[in-house]
């Protein structure tokens, strides 16, 4: 077990998996020579060379194509793109190419290709670097999308990912990167299962990816008002742990969703939607969600956090919920 | 001003006893609630009252047994100035609002439905398991919600030593007896009995509760109810009550449905606007009725209202009934067992679950040839039943 920070474990996936399979390789913008945008490659190039760690061109939407292509051809790529709100250039590759493949080759084709890519606000960075958009491939059949929101996960997804036949993308909230954990060197995890991050009775937290923190410091406060909160990690927002959502609100009867995307047509709606569909008469109160506000992520500190989910927030759907 | 009576609780029924007082001088009552518990042969039941406004006397104690129509209670109009008087009802002066005799129906299951008591779907499910009214209930959730907490609460206080738990079978067979004597006596029966084919209707349903787990799943006798409901609609001369001057049908289909107890003891309370209900919302209130029915708690308006009845022998094994019609009603629809048979398509013999309907027609206000245009419309009807 060693101490490590979340950039440092996604680095340490990258790195095992590069050793262990020679058909891996890195490529996206600076992840090369300047050690990655958010400084996850920091190092790569040296250890692996410019064939394994490649810098590509301002152009999302011919790499991520062209990590398509590698994998078709039988290597394994991991493409990083800088954030996911850039990935729109990219969409059509993924969509109509990595997702579809198998489907239109009959089983012929399999695309094993891992994307992964930065998500979330809260750093200041203004609209177009920061939206949550892991919903809208969530709503993509054809891919797996995971949102590893500890440390563990970080470096524990991502070997999986890249045994998985088919293309996996891999949301990594940018304001996680600091995080850190004592974490064994091999960890595995299951990228089929979300996971009760804290257990409870009186009602279900669900959320994944960069609210978790906000989420479970949520719990925290809530339990020193004697209520007592299970929090449910997604961790895999596609195909969604339909069960685990369902054993725990049928647990508690009670439910908040948390979910940094907009409301509207959110995954947060999914989920709300899927509770009413299996679970409806386990209700005993209306459920709530909290989303990002419907605007573009504001730049000024203040107008950011106010549009973000945040703890307060948290504990005061929750309360309401529970009609305190 | 309104006057409270001693309500009939079934065509026989001659005298009742008040057992107990629900409200009290003062209280404000609505339409629908429940004002108080008559004992009658069938068991204690629930009398609502079907007037809005505050009950301003009491007339008669608890405990006291009185004939069907003796005054209860006199309630005071809401907010119409109307003074209650001492003795005997004043005539009501021309162009004032007439003193209410019947509510307006049609409406009272929207009204009930969207401005009953909020409640939790938690909440609902316990309650109605468990036979308890949620409107009895205080809530203590979200705006005044109804939630699990509160009906767990109150079937502690109800599960505390107080009125007998069942209803009394040596009673309600009593009750059995002179209505059935009646009905041989006065009605004019027929009969008519059509087989049919049920594949569509069970593969239906099979495909439908797949989906769902258990409590949301829906039973064969569900659909049957809908069937019959539904065709009724459109054969009124079946559908209602028959009354010294003949014949009246009644607008809305109110269908009784038989429900054994365990011991002995049959009643046919029913199921109000079965025709408007969802099948989902049909099957909730079935379980609902089959349970409190069990125990011999059902409400004036169930047991009173019945415009038409259906009498099913579920998975008892046999494959045709003969029912005896309920007086005042004027039909019963019977349904056998569904029965694996050798069944004619086309030219080939195939086998096939079918079904065997029964119709028992009172002669005084239908005859066969419309009976038997009933049956077949039941049979399409079951035959299309993503429609229902």
């Amino acid at each position: 077990m060693t101490q490590v920070s979340y950039r440092e474990a996604v680095r340490g996936a990258i790195r095992m998996a590069m050793q262990a399979d020679e058909r891996v390789f890195l490529m996206g913008e600076d992840v090369g020579h300047y050690g990655g945008c958010y400084a996850v490659s920091q190092g790569l190039l040296d250890e692996f060379g410019p064939e394994r760690i490649r810098d590509t061109p301002l152009s999302e939407s011919a790499f991520t194509g062209a990590g398509i292509g590698a994998a078709l051809g039988g290597m394994r790529p991991i493409v990083e793109v800088m954030t996911c709100n850039f990935s729109l250039l990219s969409i059509d590759q993924i969509m109509n190419n990595a997702a579809t493949i198998r489907h239109m080759s009959g089983g012929q084709f399999t695309v094993p290709v891992v994307i992964r890519m930065a998500t979330g606000g809260g750093r200041q960075l203004a609209a177009q670097h920061s939206h949550s958009l892991e919903g809208w491939y969530a709503h993509i059949p054809g891919i797996r999308v995971l949102a590893p929101a500890t440390v563990e996960d970080a470096a524990g997804m991502l070997a999986p990912a890249l045994d998985d036949p088919d293309p996996v993308l891999i949301f990594e909230n940018a304001l996680l990167y600091n995080d850190t954990a004592d974490v064994d060197d091999a960890v595995a995890v299951d990228i089929d299962h979300a996971v009760i991050r804290r257990e409870g009775s009186d009602i279900s937290l669900i959320t994944y990816g960069g609210s978790l923190g906000k989420t479970l410091a949520a719990a925290e406060e809530l339990a020193a008002q004697d209520i007592s909160a299970e929090v449910l990690d997604l961790r895999i927002l596609r195909p969604l742990d339909e069960a685990a959502i369902l054993a725990t609100v049928s647990k508690t009867q009670r439910c908040v969703i948390v979910d940094e995307g907009w409301r509207s047509g959110s995954l947060a709606a999914e989920i709300m939607a899927r509770i009413i569909e299996h679970a409806f008469w386990t209700l005993d109160a209306p459920l709530a969600r909290v989303c990002s506000e419907e605007v573009p992520v504001p730049y000024a500190r203040h107008l950011e956090e106010a549009a973000l989910p945040s703890t307060e927030k948290i504990v005061a759907a929750a309360l309401a919920v529970l009609g305190r | 001003m309104g006057t409270f009576v001693m309500p009939s609780l079934g065509a026989d029924m001659a005298a009742g006893t008040l057992v107990e007082w629900l409200k009290q001088p003062g209280d404000t009552v609505e339409h629908g609630d429940i004002i108080a518990v008559v004992e009658t042969d069938k068991g204690a039941i629930e009398v609502e009252v079907f007037e809005k406004g505050r009950i301003d006397e009491l007339l008669v104690e608890a405990g006291s047994a009185v004939p069907v129509g003796t005054p209860l209670a006199r309630i005071d109009g809401e907010a119409n100035g109307v003074k209650p008087s001492a003795t005997g009802p004043a005539k009501p002066k021309v162009g004032t609002e007439p003193v209410r005799a019947t509510p307006p129906r049609p409406s009272a299951l929207l009204v009930m439905k969207g401005q009953g008591p909020r409640a939790s779907p938690a909440a609902r499910q316990h309650a109605a398991e468990r036979g308890i009214d949620l409107a009895s209930l205080a809530g203590s959730g979200p705006d005044g919600a109804i939630q699990l907490v509160d009906v767990e609460r109150a079937e502690c206080i109800r599960s505390e030593p107080g009125l007998g738990s069942g209803p009394d079978l040596s009673a309600m067979r009593r009750a059995i007896a002179a209505a059935m004597a009646r009905s041989k006596r006065e009605i004019p029966h027929y009969y008519l009995s059509h087989r049919f084919d049920l594949s569509a209707a069970l593969e239906w349903l099979e495909r439908y509760n797949a989906e769902r787990p258990p409590p949301e799943r829906l039973l064969l006798g569900a659909l049957q109810i809908k069937a019959v409901a539904s065709a009724l609609k459109e054969f009124p001369e079946f559908n209602g009550f028959y009354g010294e001057e003949g014949f009246s049908p009644f607008p809305a289909v109110h269908l009784g449905t038989a429900i054994a107890i365990r011991g002995g003891g049959l009643a046919a309370p029913c199921i109000r606007h079965t025709d408007t209900l969802t099948l989902s919302d049909l099957m909730e209130s079935l379980r609902d009725l089959v349970a409190r029915t069990r125990r011999g708690q059902f409400r004036s308006s169930e047991i009173a209202d019945a415009t038409a009845t259906v009498s099913n022998l579920g998975e008892r094994g046999v494959e045709s009934l003969w029912p005896v019609i309920y007086p005042p009603q004027v039909a019963i629809v019977g349904f056998g067992s569904v029965m694996w048979r050798p069944w004619a398509v086309k030219d080939e013999p195939v086998v096939r679950p079918v079904i065997t309907t029964t119709l028992a027609g009172d002669h005084r206000a239908n005859n066969g040839h419309r009976g038997a245009l009933l049956l077949r419309r039941i049979e399409q009807i079951l035959s299309e039943p993503d429609k229902l």
